[in-house]
């Protein structure tokens, strides 16, 4: 399979790929470690006729101690982020999980803000990062803005980032090296999570991301509630599938991962 | 367009679509065969080559975003008629059935024993969870990787 001709361009700074976006709007898009879109354009579902390659923007390639929270930059590798030591001890999570994305090969390659712009519902970090209340730092031509985790994801591969915006930051908080969970079910090796259920525990309160719950990934908000009401952990799982819209495919039934859902995050509670 | 990149220690330079996968760039610019195309889908690691020293499946990675780098395929691991510990290990120990994954596994290896020389049998088994062997061979593959993780540390001593 090969993809759809298009236009490469390499872009050295953030700037320059802005300015790239800018000159060729809807047409074009960016292409980071490219584990998901070159995927699909090799599938043809994407048909971008101007790819900019930001892949050597080397200056957000980083894990940072920002004060109040860890910054890490949108091009780091999931490689450097499951063997960071600063994230290891300050936000546990992070790192356990970018150990968990696809394989070896793919973690060489891909990078944390290529899956979080990539938006998609079965990937594990967006899930996470939703659940630390994370916030993502945008760059676009008239300056840079934040975006609240909790806003950020709109549809199924669909986000809150403009067609000339860049993700360059995720800034996640001190949740210490322990103080989470993370549940996923998969009936392959490498596989996406069938569902998948990363809880933390941050500032007093235990947030719940869902994976493969929905089109966008979820907060179990239910689950939180219910938490925050005293409830067990046997019982606030029993919320899990609340609110949630699963899809059915090969793997997976609706009813199948809303069950999914509640044994995860039963499990996930009992962990944490 | 021109990219030009270092292929097993030889500079390599094609005028290449821009959509060029780097598989292809190596079959079929370069005449490197070895790398195997399996599924396509980046999801068997049949085409799993070295960039920079790091395993990468090369059917989801563009020729272009790889100018420059250095690029180790199966043909470039033996030193002359010295085959590679990890080649040698497959050898010995029947680390292959059909052979058509083989080129991948080896190289997936390679760079797993470069990040951890001294695996454990899980380590190994996780390590190779973006290969896929359709004859099922994984026990010998396995036992191969551990045999040449040790024969490496010995030489190293």
């Amino acid at each position: 399979m090969i993809p759809a001709a298009f236009e490469y361009v390499r872009a050295e700074s953030a700037d320059a790929a802005i300015a790239q976006l800018v000159e060729h709007g809807d047409d074009a898009k960016l292409l980071a470690g490219g584990m998901s879109l070159i995927p699909l354009m090799k599938l043809r579902l994407a048909t971008p006729t101007v790819l900019v390659d930001v892949g050597r923007v080397r200056d957000l390639s980083y894990v940072r101690d920002a004060g109040d929270h860890i910054a890490i930059g949108a091009l780091t590798r999931h490689r450097d982020v499951e063997t960071d030591d600063l994230l290891a001890r300050q936000c546990g999570v992070v790192r356990a999980v970018a150990a968990q994305v696809g394989d070896n090969q793919v973690r060489h390659r891909g990078t944390i803000g290529g899956s979080v712009a990539h938006g998609d519902p079965a990937s594990d970090l967006p899930a996470a990062l939703l659940a630390l209340d994370a916030t993502f730092v945008v760059q676009g031509p008239s300056g840079t803005r934040e975006i609240a985790a909790t806003e950020f994801f709109h549809g199924f591969l669909e986000t809150a980032l403009s067609p000339d915006e860049l993700l360059t930051e995720i800034r996640v908080p001190k949740a210490g090296p322990d103080g989470f969970a993370f549940e996923k079910f998969n009936r392959r090796a490498q596989d996406f999570a069938t569902v998948g259920v990363v809880a933390a525990r941050a500032g007093g309160a235990t947030r719940v991301g869902l994976i493969n719950m929905g089109s966008t990934p979820l907060r179990a908000t239910a689950v939180e509630q219910a938490l925050a009401q005293g409830a067990s952990a046997a019982d606030a799982a029993a919320h899990a599938a609340e609110g949630a819209e699963p899809t059915a495919d090969l793997n997976a039934s609706v009813e199948y991962r809303e069950h999914l859902a509640r044994v995860l995050v039963r499990r996930a509670l009992e962990a944490i | 367009m021109k990219i030009g990149m270092t292929v097993n220690g030889s500079a390599q330079e094609h005028d290449v679509e821009d959509r060029t996968l780097l598989v292809h760039y190596l079959r079929e610019a370069c005449g490197l065969t070895g790398t195997k195309v399996g599924c396509d889908t980046s999801s068997c690691g049949a085409c799993t080559v070295l960039v920079d020293g790091e395993s990468v499946k090369s059917c989801t990675m563009l020729a272009a975003q790889a100018e420059g780098v250095t690029v180790t395929t199966i043909e470039g691991l033996a030193d002359g008629d010295q085959w590679h510990p990890v080649q040698q290990a497959f050898h010995e120990h029947h680390g292959l059935q059909c052979g058509y994954c083989t080129a991948g596994m080896v190289m997936a290896a390679v760079s797993l024993l470069d990040e951890i020389p001294d695996p454990t049998e899980r380590d190994v088994r996780l390590g190779i969870e973006g290969n896929l062997c359709r004859c099922t061979g994984y026990h010998n593959i396995v036992a191969s990787v551990l045999a040449a993780a040790e024969q490496m540390k010995s030489t190293a001593r």
